[in-house]
């Protein structure tokens, strides 16, 4: 289902005309990888300029989080303490990138052992094998070690305000490819009124 | 009112102090990448989505410059 659109161009008085080919690939494609959609249906600059702006904030974010601040809740999805990690369905608006967190979900449900730390959910107790996992070093008194509850507690207390500007960063990168995914199924916001057919048949 | 003009010299190191200007940094690349990727939603031309861009991205930055004035000046009336 190809689909052609027209815009204003802002260099002359000209129409640009766009060719969104299959909307709805796109749609999917900048979901997935952003800026892939726009690169499927030509449109190879702002594809790369999509992808540089959304994937870097969103790597960005991680890196100032340490790596912490990607994850989805281990509650049920229709439950109540889903929504205690709503950060994450903000971040998984930015597709692949985000989507290891569902399978270090699933696995954390299934009891089983996570695929290493990355985008893992915290624990709520530690495991066996790591009984000293909610510990941190007490930064004002290296003979102390500071126990906190639970591992996101103990994330908080390691990462401080890193960890919510990192959360802030992921976010705004998943929000923001929503935007993208917009642009590639319909256009651009601004679009010229369509002309009418008598027009363009000649007719007045 | 004139007591609140007269410490406005103080009571801009105060502020700046609070707010930390390191962390301000952290709002840079946020904007850079919030402008770019709003106005690349808008045009379809690289010209006119960097103009936009720059456009927005001092839009942004005057509207946050006056909520956190508003905020520092609701804190100093505390």
């Amino acid at each position: 289902m190809e689909k052609i659109i027209t815009t204003p161009s802002e260099s002359n008085e000209s129409m640009l005309e766009i060719d969104l080919k299959d909307p709805r690939v796109a749609a999917f494609l900048a979901w997935l990888i952003p800026g892939a959609g726009h690169i499927y249906q030509g449109r190879t600059g702002k594809g790369i300029l999509f992808f540089v702006c959304i994937v870097g904030t969103f790597i960005y974010g991680m890196y100032i989080g340490g790596g912490r601040v990607v994850y989805a809740s281990t509650a049920d999805v229709f439950s109540r303490q889903f929504l205690d990690r709503w950060q994450y369905i903000c971040q998984v608006g930015v597709g692949l990138p985000a989507l290891p967190a569902i399978v270090q979900r699933a696995r954390m449900r299934e009891h089983k052992e996570p695929f290493g730390n990355f985008m893992r959910p915290p624990y709520d107790f530690p495991p066996l094998d790591q009984p000293n996992l909610m510990q941190s070093p007490d930064l004002s008194d290296p003979n102390h070690v500071v126990t906190s509850p639970d591992e996101l507690s103990k994330w908080n207390y390691d990462l401080g305000e890193y960890f919510d500007i990192g959360t802030v960063f992921t976010v705004i990168a998943g929000l923001l490819n929503v935007l993208v995914i917009f642009d590639a199924y319909g256009g651009p916001l601004v679009i010229a009124p369509e002309v009418d057919s008598g027009e363009q048949t000649g007719k007045t | 009112m004139i007591h609140l003009l007269q410490q406005a010299p103080s009571m801009s190191s105060c502020l700046l102090a609070a707010v930390g200007i390191v962390r301000l940094w952290y709002a840079v690349p946020l904007v850079t990448s919030v402008s770019l990727v709003c106005a690349a939603t808008r045009h379809e031309e690289m010209g006119a989505i960097l103009n936009h861009a720059a456009r927005f991205a001092l839009w942004i930055v005057v509207f946050m410059g006056i909520v956190l004035g508003v905020i520092q000046l609701l804190t100093w009336m505390q």
